[in-house]
């Protein structure tokens, strides 16, 4: 009992919202172990040109191919680089790319969703067509092929991604829409006048906000894989930035030679960060579906 | 009700409505040649059982007939505007504005989402746009004493609220703009017995201070006797009598009327016995040949099932659709 409740007040020293959430059972946990992940990865990788001890991108910064050591704690890889130092500053692209992606999505696909879904008739079965067109390719091979075209970049790997993503919201919010639409007060609010714009932005957004916001979190999970896939196939950003995409490519030819530690850190970090944003995702779905609780 | 010493001024005249549903079999007529007139602060109530289709003549008044309904023929004229002409821009700010409505079931009438206070607002300012937030929250807060909750509750979201109290609310909301004219659409359904009658009062109360027009929709023939100054009964979508309540109570006609006004329990009456109309009602897209309701009509007659008759009228402003009062009046 004791021991619980300083547990809580611990957690709610950090957020005020966490000792809340420490109450919902698995998926308050869920949320509150995903927030931890994926906010300490954003911190490493803000406060990273402070803290780490070489510079990532400098070259025979020590011995090429050592394991990990007092000096370099992940060790270093062929040019000599030190990892530990490119693990903490690795994650600043994928976190651009996947926040901007979020946001192209969130601009688009739900004004797309909400008014065709409304609007019902052509429309809606004009743009559903659109969009079941793009959900049927394979996602990470439509982002390679977006991405091809496109060129590197954070901005052209976050639109290649966000093409991918759209249809995502737009299924999520026209399944809600479709049901919300159906329910007696939207009738009520057209029976005392109310106009199309107010039942879209205060009766119905609101209303589907909780789906939107868990098809975010997941969005942010898979952005975070397919960007760094798109690293991988050197379609990411060029090698001047450290990344752990990047890290990946090279360390993968490394690996059959025994140098397990090149590819390994990296790719610790990119499975914590999209396992934190996956957490959230699950843990805010189930928290706001009543109906999966037992 | 005082009703003769009020002027009589005509609110609202439904000509020949009719209202037809496309299903995939067929056509089904929910309305077919449904014509009424509502004076000034005035109560019609619509009596029918379910699926008579007296829901989709109320919806109708307001065109938010469900899709895939839709207004075939008829005229509704309210205070000399042609509703059915309208655009559905100048429809839209009619609705609330001069006609309102209360739905059945109040649980979900309520945006969740959003404060009590907010949907006074919203209503509010949609019609009067030049009204300040603050005045439409007093005003909204003087509607919260009218339906009897203490105004702090404005606060509050909807399911902070109980069911009494949320058709309270809805009721509150569709008074706020004082509208000519108020559609209830069997207000009291989803609530308690003593809830219902509570409602109700409330309602009538409210009728003649803010001095509106109501139209009462339910399917319990006793509450709209007591309370309405004019019954329109609906059988399978036609009206099938239409009088004064009080001239309906003294002299029902209509088999079906007859039927359930039997239906309705008398604590007077020691040893009443309650009858029901035996049979369902007809299945709107194979309605039966002749008279709509000869298949449960104690009185069949061998023209009923030829040919369905017209609206006799067997006394003043009283119309009966059935052969038995054929002699009796004018058609």
């Amino acid at each position: 009992m004791g021991k619980a409740d300083t547990k809580k007040s611990m957690l709610s020293a950090i957020l005020p919202g966490l000792g809340s959430l420490a109450k919902r059972g698995l998926a308050g946990w869920l949320i509150i172990v995903g927030l931890i992940f994926v906010t300490a990865i954003i911190m490493i990788t803000v406060i990273s040109p402070w803290i780490r001890p070489y510079d990532p991108i400098k070259i025979n910064v020590g011995p090429p191919l050592i394991g990990p050591s007092a000096q370099h704690p992940f060790g270093t890889n062929d040019l000599g680089q030190d990892i530990f130092s490119r693990v903490l500053s690795g994650g600043g692209i994928m976190l651009q790319v996947s926040l901007l992606s979020v946001i192209v999505c969130l601009a688009v696909g739900v004004p797309l969703g909400l008014f065709a879904s409304y609007a019902g008739g052509v429309v809606d079965r004009l743009v559903g067509l659109v969009m079941d067109s793009i959900y049927a390719f394979p996602g990470l091979v439509l982002a390679i092929a977006i991405a091809a075209m496109l060129g590197r970049g954070v901005v052209n790997m976050a639109l290649s991604i966000a093409v991918v993503y759209i249809p995502s919201y737009f299924r999520v919010i026209r399944s809600q829409v479709l049901s919300i639409k159906e329910m007696s007060y939207i009738e009520a609010a057209n029976a005392v006048g109310a106009k199309n714009r107010t039942i879209l932005t205060r009766y119905i957004l609101p209303n589907i906000m909780p789906s939107i916001v868990v098809v975010a979190t997941v969005n942010f999970a898979d952005a975070i894989l397919t960007a760094a896939g798109l690293t991988f196939i050197g379609l990411g950003v060029s090698v001047s930035v450290p990344d752990w995409g990047w890290d990946l490519t090279n360390g993968r030819a490394l690996l059959a030679s025994g140098t397990w530690w090149v590819i390994t850190f990296p790719g610790i970090m990119i499975i914590l960060l999209a396992l934190g944003f996956t957490l959230i995702g699950e843990g805010l779905s189930e928290l706001f579906n009543p109906r999966l609780e037992q | 009700m005082s009703e003769e010493k009020k002027e009589k001024t005509q609110l609202l005249a439904v000509n020949d409505l009719t209202v037809e549903y496309s299903a995939r079999r067929g056509k089904i007529r929910a309305v077919e040649n449904a014509s009424f007139t509502l004076d000034r602060g005035e109560t019609l109530g619509i009596v029918g059982e379910s699926g008579s289709g007296k829901s989709t003549l109320g919806m109708s008044l307001i065109r938010l007939v469900p899709y895939p309904g839709k207004i075939m023929k008829g005229n509704i004229i309210l205070e000399e505007q042609r509703i059915l002409k309208l655009k559905d821009e100048q429809m839209r700010d009619l609705r609330g504005r001069k006609i309102s409505y209360i739905f059945q079931d109040p649980m979900t009438s309520l945006n969740p989402v959003e404060k009590i206070k907010d949907h006074f607002i919203e209503l509010i300012q949609t019609h009067e746009p030049k009204v300040t937030k603050a005045q439409a929250l007093k005003r909204a807060q003087q509607l919260f004493k009218d339906v009897g909750i203490q105004p702090e509750r404005i606060s509050d979201y909807p399911h902070q609220l109980s069911g009494g109290m949320r058709q309270r609310v809805m009721i509150a909301l569709a008074l706020a703009l004082n509208p000519s004219v108020v559609i209830a659409d069997e207000p009291t359904t989803a609530l308690d017995v003593v809830v219902q009658a509570k409602i109700l009062d409330l309602l009538g109360t409210l009728q003649e201070r803010y001095g509106m027009a109501l139209i009462l929709i339910t399917h319990d023939l006793s509450i709209v006797l007591e309370r309405s100054d004019k019954i329109v009964v609906m059988y399978a979508g036609r009206i099938v009598e239409q009088a004064r309540s009080t001239a309906l109570y003294k002299s029902t006609q209509h088999p079906y009327s007859q039927g359930l006004l039997k239906s309705i329990p008398n604590i007077e009456l020691a040893d009443q016995k309650l009858e029901a109309i035996g049979g369902t009602p007809p299945d709107l897209l194979n309605p039966p040949h002749g008279c709509r309701f000869w298949p449960r009509c104690p009185f069949v007659m061998p023209e009923c099932l030829v040919e369905e008759p017209s609206l006799y009228e067997t006394g003043e402003n009283h119309l009966v659709r059935c052969y038995l009062y054929k002699g009796e009046g004018n058609e």
